[in-house]
């Protein structure tokens, strides 16, 4: 039995059909749908996949890679799912909400043990398809209920897929200034002054850390600035948590803001994904997270998130929620995760320190400190489009045109390579 | 003051209501006849053998991991769904002029069809195009299309409560007064809630007006090879209108024949007129699936590519479904002779000429009531029930408590 693989659908030969049925052919509904533009990031990988260098690099890909550049399936990962497969589970239906032995542990994840939002039930947490998934119930929440304003104030810049996503659920997107180019860092005063200009009740977007692309985050004083700036000008909160564990190493620490902002009573919406600290990407683990004011408004947003989920997907896929609830909620396997999510954080900022002493010992005089501090998967290099462009011609480096490298994508073998190439165009 | 102080609680979705009513009941001789998932005669759920088997095979292989599947899906699960909709020698298939998305479910795969016609077909974000829905059909059809901004859903007649069958005139007057270019959802076999699937001459009829009046043909296709227990007999209908020539979509689900209900396992199949069409579809695919879950869960996939992919697997996949389905018939057949045998009045044909998972017993809503206050039977309001809730053991309590229902509550 010959398999048809979708890629041999756009690439054979067109056949003619008998004559008589020709007329029949002669239109189609899908005449003026257009090619859509393709996706930057996917269009990296593609490029690096024809390139038959053998010193090439792929630094727009997202996603965790080992010292040795592979795919890194976590040993909690395996243990959790060996634990699962004993168990013979049933294949019915999640509730549309999701695994609840997922929901709880996803919300005591982020907001931390003993919070008072968890404990006073005023938290409604459901399981999403990953970030995006959460992110898109989420837009849509707002759409339909935050009817007071329709405008997202996203950092300048934001993950390239956050202005669709609010785009499609109805929702305006504005900015605030965030990354500093001239020092490839936080400009504080540019995000106060912008974000106390923000009319009141309109959503305002925040990475809770690891900023996406640049890598940038807030010191926690400055936080805590931003916290009051924020309840002054009366927004509505979205923090958008991808990279628990992987900023820091520490889950807590990550945590942070999200948990300070509700301290200060922020009533915050939150979506977290776990795609990349527990290496779950393709199973597609998340969640979406409203604080309300209290229990029986939880109820009812709940009940509305409901409403939201069903015409979608009808509810979530359970395998990755299962893996992830069995870590969380297992003392050593939880224990151990901690350590590998250490463990990758870590690779990841000794990859940066890498990189510079690299720079430094090619003679480079540039000012590459941004790239120590900059934090979690990103580095916003700096480089310019052009120095992007020599960089892939000349040396078969891969990264998006805004100089945005994927750190998971520099091992110890080709560090050494990638600073040669980058003090090449940068001198 | 809060941001969400006007939200109002919303009505459960009625079906998982009756689940937890179910569950909370404390009566030992309860018996659920509401969601649709599949029961071994025990009443229990069933992991397919086969599903079992290919799991292990994908625990046991290191290479495999959890990296992101392309945002359209799996390419191997993708052309083998495809296949086992269309059959393996389609002309559409042969011709290059098939695409595929998988989806969360068969859910998923309405929603991104619906979204993919309401920015691009009849115009662009046209949201007046009629969408036409079965009279009655899965709830949720509705607010898919309502949800991907369709302004205009309504029903077409189909369920002849009289006669307990297809209202073929109705359905066929609905076809030739809807407007142009009206999107039509058609069940490909084992029509849910009712049970009630056209015949091969009566889809037939359904196809020309269909053709001559230039309406959307998007299949529903949830119960492939649960309703006969043969695939391409379920399938006959979704391949006979891709002979005729018809653009049309199919959303498959795999939830039920493969009994990956938790998985989320769908495909939408596309066929186009040509390669250059399917290409820019699926591009124009890739965008809604980018800002909806950007890409697709892989388990599930993984799953169902190995058994489509593997003769022995795939031979023993079929054998399962079979399982299943002949279960279902065989409950049909018994709850009819038992309701005959007991003289409960009215005419019981209907339970073993309509197919698949779910039958439209013809109960009212009052005594629906009756059946759950007083005999704690779980069933819809709208008198269906899920035949895979029937068993050996519980259809004795089953056709009496009909019959009692019956006889007492009008």
């Amino acid at each position: 039995m010959a398999l048809l693989k979708s890629s041999k659908i756009i690439s054979t030969v067109w056949v003619h059909p008998p004559l008589g049925v020709r007329s029949i052919r002669a239109s189609s509904w899908w005449s003026e749908v257009q090619m859509g533009p393709p996706d930057p990031i996917l269009g990296v990988s593609e490029a690096y996949k024809r390139d038959t260098n053998p010193k090439k690099m792929n630094l727009g890909v997202g996603a965790y890679r080992d010292d040795q550049g592979k795919p890194y399936v976590l040993s909690c990962v395996r243990k959790a799912e060996a634990q699962i497969a004993a168990k013979k589970l049933d294949k019915e239906y999640l509730a549309i909400g999701g695994l609840g032995d997922f929901t709880k542990a996803c919300a005591k994840l982020a907001l931390g043990d003993n919070n008072e939002v968890i404990e006073s039930g005023r938290n409604i947490t459901v399981q999403t398809i990953s970030g995006t998934g959460s992110l898109r119930i989420g837009a849509n929440f707002l759409s339909r209920f935050h009817t007071e304003a329709r405008d997202v104030y996203l950092p300048k810049p934001s993950w390239g897929n956050h202005t669709p996503i609010f785009r499609d659920a109805g929702m305006q997107l504005k900015a605030y200034t965030y990354y500093d180019p001239k020092t490839c860092g936080f400009d504080f005063q540019g995000a106060l002054n912008d974000i106390s200009k923000i009319p009141e009740k309109s959503v305002i977007m925040l990475h809770a850390c690891a900023h996406n692309p640049t890598g940038v985050d807030p010191r926690p004083e400055q936080w805590k600035e931003i916290a009051n700036l924020v309840k002054k000008r009366n927004l509505l909160v979205f923090f958008d948590m991808a990279y628990q564990g992987f900023a820091s190493g520490d889950i807590d620490r990550d945590a942070w803001a999200v948990r300070y902002f509700i301290e200060q009573g922020h009533n915050i919406v939150l979506s977290q994904s776990f795609a990349k600290n527990m290496g779950l990407y393709g199973e597609r683990v998340g969640g979406f997270t409203v604080v309300c004011k209290d229990a029986e408004e939880a109820k009812r947003v709940e009940s509305q998130l409901k409403i939201l989920i069903r015409p979608i997907y009808s509810n979530p896929p359970m395998n990755g929620a299962r893996i992830a609830a069995t870590i969380l909620n297992t003392p050593d396997l939880y224990k151990e995760w901690l350590g590998e999510v250490h463990g990758m954080a870590n690779r990841i900022i000794t990859m940066r320190e890498l990189l510079v002493a690299n720079l430094k010992k090619e003679g480079s005089t540039q000012n590459w400190q941004h790239v120590i501090d900059q934090i979690g998967m990103f580095c916003f290099t700096g480089l310019k489009p052009e120095q992007v462009a020599r960089l892939t011609k000349e040396f078969s480096v891969y990264m998006t045109k805004d100089g945005r490298i994927s750190m998971a994508g520099v091992t110890s073998g080709n560090v050494g390579y990638l600073a040669q190439g980058i003090h090449a165009v940068t001198k | 003051m809060s941001l969400f102080g006007e939200v109002p609680q919303a009505i459960p979705v009625a079906v998982f209501k009756l689940s937890n009513d179910f569950k909370d009941d404390p009566n030992p001789m309860k018996v659920n006849l509401g969601v649709g998932a599949y029961r071994t005669d025990e009443g229990q759920p069933w992991v397919l053998p086969v599903v079992k088997k290919v799991e292990k095979i994908i625990v046991a292989d290191n290479s495999l991991n959890h990296e992101y599947l392309p945002i359209l899906g799996l390419p191997e699960f993708r052309s083998s769904a495809s296949k086992i909709a269309l059959g393996e020698d389609s002309p559409a298939i042969q011709e290059n002029r098939v695409g595929a998305v998988q989806c969360l479910g068969g859910t998923g795969a309405l929603k991104m069809g619906a979204e993919f016609l309401r920015r691009w077909y009849n115009g662009n974000d046209n949201m007046k195009t009629p969408v036409y829905v079965s009279a009655p059909t899965w709830e949720n059809h509705n607010s898919v299309f309502a949800n991907a901004g369709f302004e205009d859903v309504r029903p077409y007649k189909y369920w002849d409560a009289e006669k307990r069958g297809l209202d073929l005139a109705g359905f066929l007057g609905d076809l030739e007064t809807a407007p142009k270019h009206s999107i039509f959802v058609l069940h490909a076999c084992a029509h849910n809630p009712t049970g009630t699937d056209p015949t091969h001459v009566e889809w037939m009829q359904v196809a020309e007006v269909m053709k001559r009046r230039k309406l959307f043909v998007f299949f529903d296709s949830a119960y492939q090879g649960f309703a006969s227990g043969c695939l391409d007999k379920d399938a006959w209908a979704v391949r006979y209108f891709v002979t005729q020539g018809f653009e049309m979509f199919c959303a498959q689900s795999f939830s039920k024949n493969f009994g990956l209900y938790n998985e989320r396992v769908g495909n939408l199949t596309i066929v186009a007129r040509d390669a250059d069409n399917v290409r820019r579809v699926l591009s124009q695919m890739e965008k809604i699936v980018r800002v909806t879950w950007s890409n697709p869960p892989s388990q599930g996939a993984r799953l169902v590519a190995i058994t489509l992919n593997t003769a022995e697997l795939f031979a023993e996949w079929k054998d399962n479904v079979k399982t299943m389905a002949d279960r279902v018939l065989s409950m049909r057949a018994s709850l009819q002779a038992k309701l005959q045998a007991l003289g409960t009045p009215g005419t019981w044909g209907h339970i073993t000429q309509q197919i698949g998972m779910f039958s439209f017993t013809g109960l009212n809503p009052k005594q629906v009531e009756y059946m759950i206050k007083e005999r704690s039977i779980y069933l819809m309001a709208s008198g269906r029930i899920n035949m895979c809730g029937l068993t050996t053991k519980n259809i004795d309590y089953v056709a009496k408590s009909i019959h009692e229902t019956v006889v007492n509550v009008q």
